[in-house]
């Protein structure tokens, strides 16, 4: 028998490089939502535009920011359901701040604060009390949204007081960049922060000890316990982190929108739940990327995006996005039996 | 000289008396067979050692000096590894990945410590030609089979230069060519001179591999000798009673 060296068995991958991304359901989704855009741009006039690339872009930013957080919970194998309350919960402390003639230098840590909060409270619950997430998180949905209706009276705030110009800035406006042999390309803030978060996020699951840990915690929570992995602040902190991003997210949409009302966010995270399943994460846990949730809310608001321009009643959007989570899952499922 | 000595441990579980006086020492290269059947206190003993559970009385040296134990990770400083029943392992993610789990081998300045692949790979590839594996750094441990599964769990157990590892019942879910690949596992264990404490339920494995073993029931030990004064039929007989003591 051949005697194989050291750094052949250190080298030697079960698949190659085409291998691997063909058996990722992200690059599938990816493929999916590159051919929905280009058969967009050849069947109608209008989605290739400049203004409407830059619509989809800055719409799937909010769902995209959220979900890089709700990745890292679905990878530990928890579920974050009160992100869409948190958002406006944020949103509405930076607002109300804002409204009261405090900086947005003050507004915005006092809403990203109030996010952490919330994040803490549900992580602690879940990982030291033992709840299990779906109830905790349930439980903060109504909580949180019940607060910043507390907080507003639920009213409408659409004056920030001096900084107003800075906080819509921040959501609504955009950067340009030259791109050769097309002018100009405008991108929008959300979406400008989008990709730093997620160049941020994909960093830290591939090469920190942190997000080694998070997938050993969805992978199985027993063993990493056994072998020293902190499970339980591993747990606070992806709850925190998925409030932030809910955070973020809400203080952005405020700036774009202009204005602050108490039901923003409604029903956001189930929109973020199936973009993250799209992109590739396992609800039982383990298995997610930030590449993947990025995708996902692309191809949610490319479908949604395309659904308008089509003509066809927005109503179906629902059940085009019903269909490709269940969908995406198929494929995983016979892609598992395949190799097992 | 004994890497390992326990004097009159007990363990009770509310009003079950798990151990009763137990006693027992381990030398380096040594390799124990703890034997009982289901209840008599086994794993309980094991699980003591490894810092899962404190004892009630007795006390525990190892290398001469007194140990008590709070949490596994201060059993795991003191040299005491443990490869659990269910192995403890991440099917999710590579060998590499499980064999550093919570050890994890990192570069760069702080902040910015970043994981160091390639000497985690080199290392896991290093640990299992030492234990003879062909397990492979990069795999993911759901597609392995059992006896790689063991041989990850076991290399795991070799990061720290160990004192003692326990093993709890590593060939009772596999086939018959990878029990072979285990026992052979555990003597490349003994050979750089580390105490093994094997529980198994498989006669011949423990009189392959071990050159002591120690019988309980009902939590005490009924015997203690070197395995060639024994025979399976004496085993048998001191785990169901028919004989009382030896």
């Amino acid at each position: 028998m051949a005697t194989i060296s050291l750094d052949d068995t250190i080298n030697r991958r079960t698949h190659g490089l085409i291998g691997t991304l063909l058996s990722r359901q992200t690059f599938w989704v990816f493929l999916a939502a590159v051919a929905a855009v280009i058969y967009l741009t050849i069947a109608t006039n209008t989605f290739g535009t400049h203004q409407n690339l830059f619509n989809v872009a800055r719409n799937c930013a909010f769902v995209g920011i959220i979900a890089l957080g709700m990745t890292a919970v679905i990878i530990t194998g928890g579920i974050d359901l009160s992100v869409g309350s948190i958002l406006a919960l944020t949103g509405m402390v930076t607002g109300m701040a804002m409204a009261a003639d405090y900086s947005i230098w003050v507004a915005v840590p006092a809403g990203l604060g109030a996010a952490l909060v919330v994040g803490f409270a549900n992580g602690f619950l879940i990982a030291y009390v033992g709840m299990p997430a779906f109830v905790v998180t349930l439980g903060m949905m109504s909580l949180a949204r019940s607060l910043a209706m507390v907080l507003s009276g639920n009213q409408m705030v659409y004056q920030f007081g001096t900084d107003h110009a800075k906080l819509v800035t921040l959501g609504g406006r955009f950067l340009e960049f030259p791109i050769p042999f097309a002018g100009w390309i405008q991108a929008p803030n959300p979406a400008l922060v989008l990709l730093i978060m997620a160049l941020g996020f994909g960093f830290a699951f591939r090469w920190s000890q942190w997000g080694r840990h998070i997938f050993a915690v969805g992978g199985n929570e027993q063993a990493a316990e056994l072998t020293g992995v902190n499970v339980r602040n591993v747990k606070v902190s992806v709850y925190m982190l998925s409030a932030l991003c809910a955070g973020i997210a809400g203080i952005l949409q405020v700036g774009w929108l202009g204005t602050i009302s108490t039901g923003m966010g409604t029903g956001m995270e189930l929109i973020v739940i199936a973009a993250v399943v799209i992109g590739g994460a396992n609800l039982m846990g383990g298995s997610g990327s930030a590449f993947g949730a990025v995708v996902g809310a692309v191809l949610i608001e490319v479908i949604r995006n395309s659904l308008t321009l089509l003509g066809i009643n927005p109503f179906w959007q629902g059940t085009f996005v019903g269909t490709f989570i269940i969908i995406a899952v198929l494929f995983d499922r016979i892609r598992a039996g395949l190799n097992r | 000289m004994a890497v390992l000595e326990l004097s009159s441990i007990s363990k009770n579980f509310g009003a079950i008396q798990a151990l009763r006086d137990v006693s027992l020492s381990l030398d380096a290269g040594d390799v124990l067979g703890l034997m009982g059947d289901n209840g008599a206190g086994k794993s309980t003993l094991v699980k003591i050692i490894a810092g899962n559970f404190r004892p009630l009385h007795g006390t525990i040296r190892i290398g001469g000096a007194h140990v008590d134990f709070h949490r596994p990770i201060e059993a795991r400083k003191h040299g005491v590894e443990i490869v659990y029943q269910d192995l403890a392992l991440c099917g999710n993610l590579t060998a590499a990945a499980n064999v550093f789990l919570g050890r994890e081998l990192k570069v760069g300045i702080w902040p910015i410590r970043i994981l160091d692949y390639s000497a985690m790979y080199r290392r896991a590839a290093e640990l299992f030609r030492e234990l003879k594996s062909e397990t492979r750094p990069r795999d993911l441990v759901q597609q392995m089979s059992g006896g790689q599964r063991q041989a990850v769990a076991i290399a795991r157990t070799r990061l720290s230069d160990p004192k003692i590892v326990l093993m709890d019942e590593p060939t009772a879910a596999i086939s018959v060519r990878q029990v072979a690949e285990v026992l052979s596992l555990i003597e490349r264990l003994r050979d750089h001179g580390i105490g093994v404490i094997l529980i198994s339920h498989r006669m011949p494995d423990v009189f392959a591999v071990c050159n002591r073993i120690a019988v309980l029931r009902r939590g005490e030990k009924v015997a203690d000798k070197p395995i060639n004064h024994s025979s399976p039929e004496e085993v048998t007989g001191l785990i169901t009673g028919a004989i009382d003591r030896a």
